[in-house]
């Protein structure tokens, strides 16, 4: 390892990224609509700066937790790691092969069957359809849904959705993974298969980086911990001080917030 | 700004969005993402998109048998109701079979287009989810919805050869030029379905009024009638219709079995590549935006 150069040990090297974005907030946006806001003069986009000039760095083997209100920018974040948004300034380099588990699952046709949807789901992440048909037994037997590969994903439960979810994320052997949110899924049982399944990457030499409101999962696992607050990166730090520098300014936020009301 | 410790990559080293081990994102120069790596990232994904088109059938039960008889039976129930229409219409000495085979061809012709539109416009609002958690190019959307659409169209060169030979039409040399053709009426499939699946995200009541826009576009291409006759008062709507030369080259080389004129060929080219170049370039400034736009 030591021979390499800096660039090849950093997995994921995020330089003054700034993520700007316009969204509408319409509930729909149609052409109709359009047309007759045109006669008021209304505008309805709005311009989002969730992410505003975060510098950090991951090296490989690193589990980094990361924290932050919501809305504070983490999930952009992790997209613009993953390359699903790309930066509005800033550059973003990753080494190493990503698998994403984001808030959202698996599972983006209800009316297809599992096996179709992880199929599709792996051939659009890239993969070859060998490396997939290599994986597909393992990825059914953890999520433990044997029997339900050929239903529609319409019939499963959340529980399931999550669980096979998961199970793709973690069975993709992924150099790089990022989960959003996405650990407590599933029943007790599953749960504590899936955090064994979380410390054994972690323990592994694979990078994680890892967004969850659950801070003891983040101290527990996280080697590093950032702290995301209105989308700037407010502390970079060991898990520990981290955790307890944003659970003081909740404490005196909640409060603040509890003041306003009365 | 720089950082001593990250090696940075010479200026013109190739920079992979979304290849193998080592992915940058940067912002895109002028909206647009690195076009080089976008095209060989779409390339390795093609199976997706094959796999995609495949599903989509599946979905729509076209795997089973009376799937399939619906996949031949529908485009030869419409020509026929429309070859009535026509016959109707026209009142006088009645069409001969030469002119039922133009206006199957031009209707299946027409209907690789119709296909690739309906089934694309929707094709990105639908990936929701795929969208919003992987990175991929996401013109492989739309474009399985041309694989799709053209999946539809080959039973329907089966339904129209036994027409064919049954008019007496000619096949020879001349009959070759329905690839060039065909290969410009993917293209402009393909540049439509780019062009209405990233309008679809602005404005998602598309998808509804796109019935009715294809409707006219075909009473105004040459399906229902032959090309050459149209009055002169009207010649001008073939020119501005996308279609108009291309459809004008597939009944002559199929219906009249002679070369088409390089003037239809000209105009079908320029529609044909045109669209795709410029809705191609569209949906890519576009579709940076999709993932927050859903």
């Amino acid at each position: 390892m030591s021979s390499l150069s800096v660039s090849e040990r950093t997995a994921i090297s995020v330089e003054d990224v700034s993520v700007t974005y316009r969204t509408s907030f319409e509930r729909a946006p149609t052409l109709r609509s359009t047309v007759l806001r045109l006669g008021r003069r209304e505008r309805v986009v709005r311009e989002i700066e969730a992410v505003r000039n975060v510098t950090f760095d991951v090296p490989h083997g690193t589990v980094l937790g990361i924290v932050g209100a919501n809305g504070a920018g983490k999930s952009t974040v992790v997209r613009t790691v993953a390359g699903i948004l790309p930066p509005s300034s800033g550059r973003v380099e990753v080494h190493g092969r990503v698998s994403t588990l984001l808030a959202l699952g698996v599972g983006f046709n209800r009316k297809l069957s599992g096996r179709d949807n992880v199929v599709l789901g792996g051939l659009a992440a890239g993969l070859k359809r060998d490396q997939l048909a290599e994986k597909y037994d393992d990825i059914v037997a953890f999520a433990e849904l044997e029997d339900f590969m050929d239903m529609p994903m319409r019939t499963y439960s959340s529980g399931m959705y999550g669980r096979l979810a998961f199970s793709v994320a973690v069975n993709m052997e992924p150099d790089i993974l990022l989960i959003d949110e996405a650990l407590s899924v599933g029943d007790a049982r599953f749960r504590r298969k899936s955090a064994r399944k979380m410390r054994e990457l972690c323990s592994e030499d694979r990078t994680v980086v890892l967004v969850s409101h659950a801070l003891g999962t983040i101290q527990e696992l996280a080697d590093q911990a950032i702290w995301m607050d209105k989308g700037r990166l407010r502390m970079w730090d060991e898990p520990d001080a981290v955790v307890n520098a944003y659970t003081e300014f909740l404490e005196v936020g909640q409060d603040a917030v509890a003041l306003e009301d009365m | 700004m720089s950082t001593p410790t990250v090696s940075r990559p010479h200026p013109h080293r190739r920079e992979d969005e979304f290849t193998g081990e080592r992915h940058v994102y940067v912002p895109h120069s002028v909206g647009l993402p690195p076009l080089g790596s976008y095209m060989r990232e779409l390339w390795r994904r093609r199976e997706f998109a094959v796999e995609l088109a495949r599903t989509k059938l599946r979905e729509q039960n076209f795997d089973t048998a009376f799937g399939q008889i619906w996949l031949v039976l529908n485009p030869m129930l419409l020509a026929l109701v429309y070859f009535i229409l026509v016959d109707i219409l026209r009142a006088s000495d009645s069409r001969n079979s030469e002119f039922f085979a133009h206006l199957v061809a031009g209707l299946f012709a027409f209907m690789l287009i119709h296909n690739a539109l309906t089934v694309g416009v929707r094709s990105v609002t639908k990936g929701g989810r795929l969208i919003l958690n992987s990175a991929f190019p996401r013109a492989l959307l739309p474009l399985s919805a041309v694989i799709t659409s053209f999946m539809r169209f080959l039973p329907t060169i089966v339904i129209y050869i036994p027409i064919h030979l049954a008019s007496g039409l000619p096949v020879n040399a001349n009959t070759l030029w329905v690839l060039p053709i065909l290969a410009l009426l993917l293209f402009l499939a393909a540049g439509l379905s780019m062009l209405v699946a990233a309008a679809q995200v602005y404005f998602r009541d598309l998808s509804n009024f796109l019935p009715y826009v294809l409707r006219i576009w075909l009473y105004v291409s040459p399906v229902l009638y032959y090309a050459d006759e149209v009055p002169q008062r009207y010649k001008w709507l073939l020119d501005v219709n996308p279609l108009g030369g291309l459809l004008t080259a597939w009944s002559d080389v199929l219906n009249g079995g002679h070369a088409p004129q390089a003037a239809s060929m000209l105009l079908g080219l320029a529609w044909g590549i045109g669209v795709f170049v410029v809705a191609g370039l569209f949906f890519l400034s576009r579709e940076r935006e999709f993932a927050v736009r859903l």
